[in-house]
């Protein structure tokens, strides 16, 4: 039988060993907090700081204008260019848009007669490429527009669409980019705190030394997912409160102790993983190759990084595997939906069983892993 | 000592630290060349800190080291003189490389030394013949027993006839037929070239006996040189260990006399263990073969053997801690099996390293095995102090176990294990690199529980006169046990007084080998021969380089570990880049609300439902139904037409629709409000165009035509795949490189390069060689999976991309190798070669941003990382069809990065230990 006793002070000495360990220590608070801000603040997928230059054939009033609607955060200062540069300036990358205005434009469009602004997109820059044309696009149809209303008051505009996002009403990345930074962390310092920690034990013969006790693989291996857990637990919880709401400003649309529960359930998968690679790496280097290949592949498919709809339809059915991916998912439907239970709980079940197998693999494999790194 | 007599080291007020702890203090020496000096002394005391420094493989901190006429410290003369000197690091085959052979390993030192194939087989073949080695070449290291590894160590000491020889202990933990015939290796290598000085450290005074000169040290000082016959006399001991502890001062003696053991008496009970006939495999090497004895209560019972013997493999499978693959083990008549708790408790353990929790105080220690055991708090607070004041703990209490010295780490370990009092104890070679005095104090106590407690002791040790102490031994030997009885039986069955003598015989009569010194006999002529150098290699610089390059590359193809790394990584990484960054929204999942229902109405909105990235669900019922369904992920999108729409679109006034986009992913956002704006657009641009007659006021507001260069489709797999490449082959070949370097670190061979004649290009560049080449490998492996699996077409120049490639990953194995110079672990070097790297590639690169938005110090950092170059190369072959004329600036600024890289690495690369 499990003793509670025993449990509890496995996880205490689990504790006790961590708080010697003053680099492990500043490495969870610097993730927790600076990295954190930074993540949520630092990248940006908005359109940002963007490279534009114009080929101005025309050099009328009107396409001189043009150039002074684009400024910064989102554009350069633009340049200019002449009509025989584009392919090459293209092709250095040394833009990623140019717009081309003909000959005659202005002149053309009090006329009436048909003339096209052409502009010139890096298609190769995915994640500024397609908002910065519609940028573009919008942009100059409102100048042309406007400049017709003024010659024509006959012109009207046409219908509008008009847009609110819900949720997160100005589209600042930095919420989103919060929750998920908070998201890779507690992946990525869980599963190394267990992990590392039960192979430490492991070379330096602790790990013998406690199965020769009348202990059992489970008590030893849960006590090391309640320590290593809470640890990071309220690391989490901590970051949540002071930089995410306090710093960040992220407005939390559910209930807090929901998504902590969430963090919990999570928590169990990613000790029972640290667990799992400890017992299936010989070594310390072993374990530091698996885990980078292991954290990439939880990180990158979670839909942090892009939209899970945005995979192929076979990678999402695989991907509903990896607990990462079912967080994501419950992080922002607790955070910015402010989902309940009841829209949760699969996800939570999931998490959780994913996390019991992996635990359950590694309790079986425990005293052979010791036998063989030997 | 006499003036006349030659020297071959001299030192002078040598001081060497290591943080706080002063290893050397104040050393100052002559050793006398073309002599067997021995260095004597217990662990830790600087012996093997002296050798190193005399070596010339540790940094000298303070002092003088004149070594064969020239001052260590001088670079010059160590680089001229380090052929001439052949240093053999402590550990069973520590400077041996594991995964190679016998053969390969001696010719690994023979190319650093720049001898030609056929002399280098020759003179392999001889060092193989004399040490016994030659029906073994193809074994590897790794799998040799202890006696075998020195061996091979020894010839690769031997493998350039050095004039100065250093060996840092030997024969530790070697089995002492080994032993002796290593030691009748050395006097006949000596016979043949007399000038060649010898310096060996050991901690076996038995050995020391037979030296023509020694040095004893005690806590970093000397404490005597002279020969072994004028200690003994000057102190007047019987043997050299007493006259070691004479030599000590006054209050480190111990204050015991001679360790006395009372007669045990027989207690006629069932025996305490019996082992039937156990055996273990490990794939198809047999650890113990067929073991079988019995223990009786209250016996101290030695398992004496050499280091890997299968000594700790029985006790490991007595305890349960290793399922035996046959026979059985009992313990008090209970069979021994995983989950026999019960039993657990009546036995205490301590194996072979210490192994109790260094990061806690003793203290600590004790108090949580206590609490593991279930004792009630008021009895292990007797119990906790009893055991502090018999085993003298009581000053150490709240000490960190980490600083104790070895000897209370030990006694400490010794009180954990007894803390339940159990009535047996397991101890796996308690007391080795204990020095001897703390050794007589740790019998101490197990006599005690022996004898006064009835505790049942099994105890394994390499020390014959610690197996001397027990009442019966077991000799172990290659796994199997050669004899069982009372110490004094076995030697009378020898017919010796000598235990080793009678162990030596015991696995002589086993092995049935007496060929070894004969044939080291034929050793001496042989090698007299080939006394006349051969020609050296004409590039040996070169020779060196290429001698790490094969030895690199031996050793990643036998480890599958780094070699699945080196290739799975890449292919697993690529499928999980590939898909998993996408920009591509498709699909968008959005429903409407009409409250218009007009024909005007339902035409807009079957805009949306003809439109490829639209997929349209059930009609919202109401506002609410439209919050709901959005919270709950349903849908993406919600348009809802107000109910005045049909009436202003007709009037021509510009009617409002609103659309509510799930904000909860910005970016994903952003691009469905994007898609809904232009569809919107359109929808109206055809709209007027259809309806409003007279001048078409919206045929006047021009088209903006975008033209989406490189990409017509606009789908972000042509962007994304070829910027993998780019990521990968910066991650990997960085962290194998790293590790590589720092794995010789951490497992001590990078001794090799301290000692020998490499210099720091050629061991870099060396080391560097096979990651390019895997690299290069990977390169293309990637190369064909963005084109076939992928269908990323390669527009551009594929020749100049794979310039650029390999331009890229000499650049990036070397960022491997400048992290390598300041790491100290391979997992801090993994983790710090991650970080390092995946920040600038993955921020400053032009993966998400291109470099010519970035500002500031990012564009600096984006300039100066090679990764910029080749990503810019990789997406303009790929996707841009860029020609090789478009590619060569990115190629010449890769090349570029190589010499610095590899420059800074050579500078920050310490020539020799701390």
């Amino acid at each position: 039988m499990p003793s509670l006793t025993t449990i509890f002070w496995l996880g205490v000495k689990e504790l006790r060993s961590l708080r010697s360990d003053v680099v492990l220590i500043a490495l969870v608070a610097y993730a927790f907090t600076v990295s954190i801000y930074t993540q949520a603040r630092g990248t940006s997928s908005e359109v940002n700081n963007a490279s534009i230059a114009f080929v101005d054939e025309d050099q009328s009033q009107l396409s001189q204008h043009f150039a002074s609607c684009f400024y910064p955060p989102r554009f350069k200062p633009p340049g200019t260019l002449r009509a025989g540069e584009v392919d090459r300036a293209m092709n250095e990358g040394r833009y990623m848009f140019v717009v081309v205005i003909p000959p005659r434009f202005e002149a053309d469009l009090r006329a009436g007669r048909r003339t096209e602004v052409q502009v010139n997109i890096d298609a190769t820059a995915m994640y500024q490429a397609s908002n910065g044309a519609s940028y573009i696009q919008s942009i100059l149809n409102d100048e042309m527009s406007r400049y017709l209303v003024r010659s024509d008051t006959k012109f009207q505009g046409p219908m509008r669409l008009v847009i609110r996002k819900a949720f997160n009403p100005n589209g600042d990345t930095s919420w989103f980019n919060g929750i998920v930074a908070i998201i890779n962390q507690i992946t990525l310092l869980t599963v190394i705190l267990t992990g590392a920690a039960l192979i430490r034990e492991r070379e330096h013969g602790t790990l013998e030394h406690l199965m020769v006790m009348p202990l059992t693989a489970f008590e030893i291996a849960i006590a090391k997912v309640w320590a290593n857990g809470l640890v990071i637990l309220v690391a989490a919880t901590v970051s949540l409160f002071v930089v995410v709401k306090g710093m960040l400003h992220v407005p939390v649309a559910g209930s807090i102790p929901l998504f902590i529960a969430g963090v919990a359930v999570y928590l169990f998968f990613a000790t029972a993983l640290g667990i799992f690679l400890g017992t299936v790496a010989r070594t310390m280097a072993q374990f530091a190759l698996l885990i980078i290949l292991v954290i990439f592949t939880l990180q990158m498919l979670s839909g942090g990084s892009t939209p899970v709809e945005s995979q192929p339809e076979w990678l999402q059915r695989l991907t509903l595997v990896l607990p990462s991916r079912h967080f994501v998912s419950f992080a922002q439907a607790i955070i910015f939906r402010g989902a309940g239970f009841e829209a949760v709980w699969r996800e939570f079940a999931a998490v959780a069983g994913i996390g019991l197998a992996f635990f359950a693999y590694s309790i079986s494999g425990f005293r052979d892993s010791i036998a063989v790194s030997r | 000592m006499s003036g006349r007599e030659p020297i071959v080291a001299t030192i002078a007020d040598l001081t060497h630290r290591f943080g706080e702890v002063a290893a050397l203090r104040d050393v100052t020496l002559h050793i006398p060349a073309g002599q067997m000096v021995g260095l004597i002394g217990p662990d830790g005391v600087g012996k093997s800190t002296l050798l190193g420094l005399i070596a010339g493989a540790k940094r000298i901190q303070s002092g003088r080291v004149m070594v064969l006429g020239g001052d260590m410290a001088d670079m010059r003369h160590r680089s001229s003189v380090c052929p001439r000197i052949a240093f053999m690091p402590q550990g069973l085959g520590k400077n041996l490389s594991m995964e190679l052979s016998v053969f390969e390993n001696i010719d690994f030192f023979a190319r650093l030394f720049g001898q030609r194939e056929a002399e280098r087989k020759a003179r392999i073949a001889k060092l193989l013949e004399a040490t016994g080695l030659a029906p073994f070449p193809d074994r590897p290291a790794g799998k040799l027993s202890g006696g075998m590894k020195q061996k091979v160590g020894l010839c690769t000491a031997l493998v350039h006839d050095p004039d100065l020889l250093i060996l840092d202990e030997p024969t530790t933990g070697v089995d002492p037929l080994s032993r002796q015939q290593f030691w009748t290796l050395i006097d006949d290598i000596r016979r043949d070239r007399p000038q060649m000085s010898v310096v060996v450290a050991t901690a076996y005074m038995d050995e020391a006996a037979r030296f023509d000169w020694l040095i004893a040290m005690d806590k970093g000082r000397i404490l005597a040189t002279e020969s072994p016959a004028e200690i003994r006399k000057r102190t007047g001991s019987r043997s050299l260990e007493e006259a070691f502890v004479a030599l000590l001062p006054a209050d480190e003696r111990g204050t015991s006399g001679p360790l006395v053991i009372p007669p045990r008496e027989v207690s006629g009970e069932a025996p305490a263990i019996v082992a039937r006939n156990l055996t273990r495999r490990f794939g198809s090497f047999t650890a113990v073969n067929d073991v079988s004895f019995e223990i009786d209560r209250g016996e101290i019972f030695g398992f004496l053997g050499s280091n890997g013997c299968g000594k700790s493999t029985t006790m490991k499978m007595l305890t349960g801690l290793l399922p035996a693959t046959e026979g059985e083990a009992f313990l008090f008549g209970e069979r021994v099996n995983d989950d026999g708790t019960d039993t657990r408790r009546r036995v205490g353990y301590m194996s072979q390293a210490f192994s109790l929790y260094t990061e806690l105080t003793v203290r600590q220690n004790l108090w949580l095995h206590a609490r593991l055991f279930h004792m009630p708090v008021k009895q292990a607070e007797t119990r906790i102090d009893e055991l502090v004041s018999r085993f003298g703990l009581a000053p150490h209490l709240d000490d960190l176990a980490e600083v104790l010295p070895l000897g209370v780490r030990q006694r400490l370990s010794l009180a954990v294990a007894v803390i339940h009092e159990p009535e047996m104890l397991i101890l796996d070679e308690p007391t080795s690199g204990v020095d001897p005095i703390a050794r007589d104090e740790f019998w101490e106590l197990l006599v005690d529980l022996s004898r006064r407690q009835q505790v049942t002791i099994f105890i394994s040790t390499h020390f014959m006169n610690e197996a001397l102490r027990c009442d019966r031994i077991s000799l172990m030997h290659a796994g199997t046990v050669l004899a069982c009885d009372t110490p004094a039986a076995l030697m009378k069955a020898r017919a010796s007084d000598d235990l080793e003598q009678a162990f030596i015989g015991y696995i002589a009569e086993a092995e049935d080998d007496g060929g070894s010194p004969a044939a080291a006999a034929t050793f001496a002529k042989e090698a007299a021969k080939s006394a006349k150098p051969a020609s050296p290699h004409t590039l040996p610089g070169l020779a060196r380089l290429l001698a790490y390059a094969h030895r690199e590359t031996l050793e990643i193809l036998r480890d599958p570990v780094r070699l699945a790394f080196a290739f799975g990584g890449s292919i697993l990484l690529m499928i999980v880049f590939g898909f998993g960054i996408t920009t591509d929204v498709e699909e968008v999942r959005y429903a409407e609300l009409d409250q218009d229902r007009t024909p005007a109405s339902r035409d807009f909105l079957a805009a949306f439902a003809g439109s490829r990235s639209f997929q349209r669900q059930p009609e919202l019922t109401g506002v609410n139904d439209l919050e709901r369904r959005l919270r709950a992920n349903d849908i993406s999108l919600a348009l809802e037409v107000p109910d005045q729409f049909g009436r202003q679109f007709a009037k021509g006034s510009a009617p409002e629709v609103s659309a509510v986009v799930d904000g909860a992913n910005p970016f994903r956002a952003e691009t469905i409000s994007q898609y809904a704006s232009s569809v919107a657009m359109l929808h109206a641009q055809d709209e007027y165009r259809r309806n409003t007659r007279g001048p078409d006021r919206t045929g006047r507001l021009p088209a903006i035509e975008p033209r989406f260069l490189y990409n017509p489709s606009f789908e972000s797999v042509y962007a994304i795949v070829p910027s993998i490449p780019p990521l990968l082959l910066v991650l990997l070949p960085a962290i194998l490189t790293a590790v590589s370097v720092v794995r010789e670190k951490e497992l001590g061979s990078i001794v090799n390069f301290y000692v020998t004649p490499t210099t720091r290009l050629e061991f870099l560049a060396g080391k560097q060689l096979p990651y390019i080449v895997i690299a290069m490998i990977n390169y293309m492996i990637l190369t064909v999976m963005a084109v076939g699996v992928f269908g990323v077409p390669l527009k551009g120049s594929g020749p100049m991309l794979t310039l650029c490639a390999l331009l890229y990953v000499a650049a990036t194995t070397a960022i491997g190798l400048v992290v390598a110079t300041f790491t100290r672990s391979q997992v801090a070097a993994v983790f710090a070669t991650a970080i390092l790297t995946m920040l600038p590639t993955t921020q400053f690169s032009g993966l998400l941003q291109p470099v010519s938005t970035l500002e500031g110090n990012a564009r600096i950092v984006g300039t100066l990382w090679p990764t910029t170059y080749f990503m810019h190369a990789s997406v303009g072959a790929f996707t841009k069809g860029l020609d090789a004329r478009l590619l060569a600036p990115d190629a010449l600024a890769l090349a570029a990065f190589v010499p610095v890289l590899l420059l800074t690495a050579m500078l920050l690369l310490r020539r020799q230990e701390a």
